[in-house]
């Protein structure tokens, strides 16, 4: 294995969009909505195929304004139907994002004849590629660095969605934990809630178009239940689940490419390898957790019975 | 546009080209509907969404096992074994951290959705570099077409959804007690670990069958849609069970027959958006939990309350404080029963329509004051010995309140009995009023003005 400039800046992108997506993960989890990365990659069609029908282009800025406002939309609908039609969130959430991702495919057909317009080849990117899209050579400490857009455009993602928790940490605690606690207190959770969901909606779409939706996925839930098996204190929690990001982000990589050698191929997905990566430190992570890991609750249930 | 010969030809499956195609469609529906009744009912709606979503590895594994075994890596049985069987070590995977952490059932799906589908694309992109063959296909496995479906996909269909129909109806007593009380069954001693994963498998099957048939999206939605918009309807099971595979069959056969009349619509869409479509009417106008019923009974209660309050604030202000001899009727100004209630006028002067309308009250008087009739006095009266009663119940008896009463709609008798009235009235009998069946209120009232 050779390892390149461009495997170290696949890793900081990977590492980016993990910690990004990661820090909001921790509320998802706990507000029992983990789903809404996988619905929000699915619901985004019809915002891309409108974006296009107005621009006719397929220029990535207003793709991407399009695919942010569905996103948003999918969060705003599947609260509506679990509030009003009492519906069960998970499923509220399935409801929508089907039913956006069957009209995306309508306006599509009807608007695109000519044209190649699926989200597989507008919006989603490979992590593979980003280092080729250098923006920014700017030179330290004697390095010449050649800073790719993605890493700019995530660095800047993941430094909107600390400052948001950092500014927001005890709001977003106390409506995580007891929403209506958070009303008589004067909290306004309702707004608390569409503001985090317009920050997974935007994290996710950038995230998408920098580095593919299969990282975005994982990495709005493994981590943060990761932690979530590790402490009971939230901030040691979100530093815990960007431990983690980074570490899936950098394990991920080298995976992809050492591992395909054992088995006499030459690389594979690194997108792919960050999930598996991610998956691998939760299932360690779930059988040897000193408090909550199912080894210590064998050794205590054995104990308590030899006793 | 296609004229009424050739909807009636098509929706009635005369026509041989979309017969295969609308039959399928409607066989999913049903099975997904029924299976989907169970999983809303888990609170797991989104497992369609992992399983399609977990058969990635499986598929791209059958396939490399097949090629490197000399096989013919395309062929479906393969694939669709490897779908399988990924799929159920999903679920699996799903329990397994459900049951041994205290990761949530959405976390821990999310989880296997996630690092499943990372290991399917890891393997399809070590089978793009093999050199017997491309992965090309293996994609698209997952995405189906609904329109192209051939007889191999109708036989795999049929089998898999009628085996799925009677397995559920079989243990449909085991799975209904899972649904809604797991402790209880577990308590029973029934292996409630492995039903939950025969629902699982029994949802994987359908899932692999219709995948492959129909494409990832429709099977999401079916899985969840149809018993979403059923739940609107029924609070009971059964009847929950078969209007959900009704309204997915309805939805499969409309969504197929309307495909067939614009054939550039992909049909997976049309029919995701039908039962989107049954899905909202339900939750507009379902009879049960409908959002329109619930307004209704909403706006119901308010007036109810609203009346006996006024009645009760009347009563109370002809009471005077005094807890001797009959009540004289009088007018009573509307100045004096808003003081005793925050009430807006239009509020006030509602209520007040109300009571007119029913015969309680005398027409107001242009002074703005109003009068009991003597049905009202007799209404108000009652109205105010229940709420007493209630009250002092709560205040002496509260530790053994019955839960699920509605306080100002039963009578106090048909609750508690008529040892308990008799002991609650001898309670009040110091305070009796000689003549009134109404005691004294346990607490000050404030007289407003």
């Amino acid at each position: 294995m050779t390892w390149y400039a461009i495997d170290t800046w696949i890793v900081v992108v990977g590492a980016l969009a993990a910690t990004a997506s990661a820090l909001l993960g921790n509320f998802l989890v706990l507000r029992k909505m983990s789903m809404m990365g996988d619905a929000i990659s699915h619901a985004v069609l019809p915002g891309l195929a409108i974006a296009f029908l107005v621009t006719e282009a397929r220029a990535s800025l207003t793709m991407f304004i399009g695919a942010a406002i569905v996103g948003v939309l999918t969060a705003v609908f599947t609260q509506w139907i679990s509030r009003f039609g009492k519906v069960d969130e998970g499923a509220s959430m399935g409801i929508v994002f089907t039913s956006l991702f069957a009209l995306g495919l309508l306006l599509i057909v009807q608007a695109a004849d000519h044209v190649d317009l699926d989200p597989g080849c507008v919006l989603y990117g490979a992590i593979e590629l980003t280092p080729l899209d250098v923006v920014w050579r700017p030179k330290l400490f004697g390095f010449d660095l050649e800073v790719p857009r993605a890493a700019l455009v995530l660095g800047g993602v993941t430094l909107l969605n600390l400052t948001f928790i950092i500014g927001f940490f005890k709001e977003l605690r106390i409506t995580s934990f007891d929403a209506e606690l958070a009303t008589t207190m004067g909290i306004h959770s309702n707004w608390m809630h569409y503001l985090l969901m317009t920050l997974v909606a935007v994290t996710s779409v950038a995230a998408f178009e920098a580095v593919g939706s299969i990282i975005v996925i994982a990495m709005l839930i493994v981590p943060a239940a990761t932690a979530h098996l590790l402490t009971d204190r939230l901030w040691v929690m979100l530093l815990l689940s960007a431990v983690f990001a980074v570490a899936s982000a950098l394990l991920g990589h080298l995976s992809a490419l050492v591992v395909p050698s054992w088995f006499g191929f030459a690389d594979t997905s690194t997108s792919g390898m960050m999930a598996v990566a991610a998956g691998l430190l939760f299932l360690l992570t779930m059988l040897g957790a000193p408090r909550y890991g199912v080894l210590a609750k064998y050794f205590r249930k054995a104990e308590s019975v030899g006793v | 546009m296609p004229d009424f010969a050739d909807i009636w030809y098509v929706l009635f499956l005369r026509d041989y080209n979309t017969r295969l195609v609308v039959i399928c469609t409607i066989l999913l529906g049903c099975a997904c509907g029924l299976m989907g009744g169970f999983l809303l009912l888990r609170k797991r709606s989104l497992m369609g969404d992992m399983l399609s979503h977990a058969t990635l590895p499986g598929v791209g594994l059958a396939f490399m096992l097949a090629v490197s075994l000399g096989g013919n890596g395309k062929s479906l049985p393969i694939l669709l074994m490897g779908a399988a069987f990924s799929g159920v070590l999903g679920c699996w995977a799903v329990l397994c951290i459900r049951n041994h952490t205290r990761i949530k059932d959405d976390a821990a799906m999310g989880i296997v959705l996630s690092v499943f589908f990372g290991a399917g694309v890891a393997v399809l992109g070590l089978i793009q570099t093999m050199p017997e063959g491309s992965a090309a296909g293996l994609e698209s496995f997952i995405y189906g077409k609904t329109a192209s479906m051939v007889a191999s996909d109708f036989q795999i269909l049929v089998i898999v959804t009628i085996s799925v129909l009677i397995c559920s109806l079989l243990l449909f007593k085991e799975f209904r007690l899972l649904c809604f009380d797991e402790a209880f069954a577990a308590a029973l001693g029934w292996p409630v670990k492995f039903l939950d994963l025969l629902l699982l498998a029994l949802v994987t099957a359908v899932t692999v069958a219709g995948l492959q048939a129909v494409g990832l999206i429709l099977i999401i939605a079916f899985l969840i849609t149809p018993a979403a918009a059923a739940r609107f309807w029924t609070n009971q099971l059964d009847r929950m069970l078969l209007l959900s595979a009704l309204i997915g069959g309805a939805s499969g056969w409309l969504g197929a027959s309307l495909s067939a009349f614009f054939p550039r619509l992909p049909a997976g869409a049309l029919i995701v958006l039908v039962a989107a479509v049954c899905f909202v009417i339900s939750m507009l106008i379902g009879t049960e939990r409908g959002v329109l019923v619930r307004y209704l009974h909403q706006v119901q209660l308010k007036g109810r309350i609203g009346r006996q309050h006024l009645l009760r604030a009347l009563y109370e202000i002809l009471e005077g404080g005094r807890s001797q001899g009959e009540l004289a009727l009088r007018p009573v100004p509307f100045r004096q029963i808003r003081g005793r209630r925050t009430w807006s006028d239009a509020h006030l002067r509602d209520y007040i329509r109300r009571a007119y309308n029913e015969g309680l009250v005398e027409a107001p008087t242009k002074d703005d004051s109003i009068q009991l009739t003597v049905a009202g006095l007799a209404e108000a009266a009652h109205l105010t010995r229940n709420h007493r009663l209630w009250e002092l119940y709560l205040i002496e008896y509260a530790d053994v309140a019955t839960s699920r009463v509605d306080r100002d709609a039963d009578m106090v008798e048909h609750v508690l009995g008529e040892k308990m009235v008799a002991q609650l009235e001898s309670k009040l009998q110091t305070y009796r009023s000689a003549g009134s069946l109404v005691p004294e209120s346990p607490h000050p009232i404030i007289p407003g003005d």
